[in-house]
């Protein structure tokens, strides 16, 4: 098989699917070319992740991915979010093959991207050296 | 509705035919001869060899000596794109003429052509996946060695206009080789009356063996060989010879053109349907045109989605398909044969080839049309981008 048991499960049955309206973050990261998008939104509460919700386009994985991320992120406080990265999601999901751990990628940046624009709309300030986007490439 | 399996990935590969299967089993169990050997025993093989060549050469209307075995379409196109360049470099032709959407095994050998001092001329293939005989004509030189263009495409399933092109060449006195690895035991070929000087075509997908296939070459075309050693194959393919393959492939070629053309025509309902069917889900378009294509082709875009995914919920639900999305492919960029067509990006990640066998029933064809909807939509739900274009903050590509 392609993946593991865990990435099927979580294409299969993906946790926290849908769109949080008046979200306290918004993050969407990828583009249509490469094939993969993701955005994940956030309701946050006294610097609390209350709940975490995801819309992607992409393949297997990039599913996967984005479920396995919000599952890991939910519950918890803002500055732990930001410390996920693609490595603890793939490790999560019992690994991924080498040629799809963008997707991995793609979940932490979408994370990242929803807090740093709950940052920006409550004028919180941060490092902007947290946010440095890595280029993702797709060839 | 009931759980069914189906195999709906024929222009990948096919079931083995049991015809096919018995031809095979002697040389696997009693008739293991060496062709090559003196004795009645092995002559028996030799035998057996030259009835196959003769049943292959029938097929597609040529002589048996202009047929090579070989070990498929990769090594059949390969051998004779360099066969051809070779003749025609010694010439001082060092021009080649193909189309954009070929197999990769065409397109990487005239790479590698192409790095040896060749110039290649890849003719468009135009939004319905056939080139145009005009822009053929237009493209051909006094230092052309040879045109290469392939039968029918095996994502999108167009026929190019083959006697045509044929005609053309032959006007011109430039070889003409065509991959018809996908046409071959699926359509009717007779290379002498389509002016076809070079032709491969490979047993597993018309229901033979895999690992083998063959090269027709013009007795008037110098071959050169690729695997050196023994005289087999009039000394152009060393090797002692795939016996059972060769019997097997020759089997299912016969096999495949008995009655073809109530088989074409039944396959030809169902693709239709099919096609019918999943044009109902909005924002879905058929890729390449609608009639000059093989009867079990349908390739389907879904705007919104992606493929794997697609294909991976098929998958569950008993249907084996296959997708031009990138991320079946490692390679990250989607099917080349998509965007030859025009296809942009961001839709050719969407796609879904079915390729219909002689097995598929019409109610195979109704859970098809149930299941790619359901899970398109499913796919949908959870899409971005479909939710931005149903909020108008994105542009459909297909309307």
């Amino acid at each position: 098989m392609l993946y593991s048991e865990k990435v099927m499960d979580h294409f299969r049955n993906p946790r926290n699917v849908g769109v949080i309206e008046n979200a306290d973050g918004v993050g969407e990261v990828g583009n249509t070319v490469c094939g993969d998008i993701m955005k994940i939104y956030l309701k946050i509460k006294d610097g609390i992740i209350e709940d975490v919700k995801f819309n992607t386009f992409g393949c297997g994985s990039a599913i996967a991915s984005s479920s396995m991320a919000t599952e890991m992120i939910k519950g918890k406080p803002v500055s732990e979010a930001l410390e996920l990265t693609n490595k603890a999601v793939a490790e999560a999901l019992d690994g991924l093959p080498a040629h799809k751990l963008h997707c991995s990628v793609l979940a932490e940046q979408a994370v990242k991207k929803a807090v740093k624009d709950y940052y920006d709309k409550n004028g919180i300030a941060y490092d902007p050296e947290l946010f440095k986007e890595e280029e993702v490439h797709c060839h | 509705m009931e759980k069914r399996i189906i195999y709906a990935d024929n222009a990948a590969t096919t079931k083995l035919s049991g015809t096919a299967l018995e031809a095979m089993m002697p040389y696997l169990k009693e008739e293991y001869g060496n062709p090559s050997s003196l004795y009645a025993f092995g002559q028996k093989a030799k035998e057996g060899l030259e009835s196959a060549r003769l049943e292959v050469a029938k097929a597609i209307g040529c002589e048996p000596r202009e047929i090579y075995f070989t070990s498929g379409g990769s090594e059949s196109d390969n051998q004779a794109l360099t066969s051809l360049a070779a003749s025609g470099a010694k010439k001082g032709k060092k021009h080649i003429i193909s189309s954009a959407f070929e197999h990769h095994a065409v397109l990487h050998t005239l790479k590698r052509l192409k790095r040896e001092g060749f110039e290649i001329t890849l003719l468009p293939v135009h939004e319905d996946g056939l080139v145009r005989t005009a822009e053929l004509e237009e493209a051909i030189r006094p230092d052309t060695a040879f045109v290469t263009i392939m039968y029918a495409n095996n994502e999108i399933g167009t026929i190019q206009p083959i006697k045509e092109i044929g005609k053309i060449c032959r006007a011109h006195g430039v070889p003409f080789h065509t991959d018809a690895v996908q046409a071959v035991g699926h359509l009717p070929i007779d290379v002498a009356a389509e002016n076809i000087d070079m032709l491969s075509l490979s047993a597993h997908k018309f229901h033979g063996p895999k690992g083998t296939g063959a090269l027709y070459c013009r007795k008037t075309l110098p071959l050169i060989p690729f695997i050196e050693g023994g005289a087999q194959e009039r000394s152009k393919r060393a090797g002692t010879e795939n016996m059972a393959g060769i019997a097997g492939m020759a089997a299912a070629l016969k096999e495949s053109l008995e009655n073809l053309v109530e088989k074409q025509k039944r396959i030809r309902t169902l693709r239709d349907k099919l096609i019918a069917g999943l044009k109902t889900i909005p924002h879905s378009r058929l890729n390449g045109d609608s009639t000059q294509r093989l009867p079990g082709n349908v390739n389907m875009c879904f705007e919104g989605i992606e493929g794997e995914s697609l294909l991976l919920f098929l998958d569950d639900e008993g249907i084996m398909a296959s997708s031009g999305s990138a991320c079946t492919s490692g390679s990250l960029d989607p099917s080349h044969v998509l965007l030859a067509i025009g296809v942009p990006h961001e839709v050719a990640h969407g796609s879904l080839r079915l390729t219909l066998s002689e097995e598929i029933s019409a109610e195979d064809v109704d859970y098809m049309v149930r299941k790619v909807s359901e899970v398109v939509g499913r796919l949908r739900d959870m899409s971005p981008v479909w939710r931005d274009l149903q909020e108008g903050k994105r542009e459909y590509v297909i309307r």
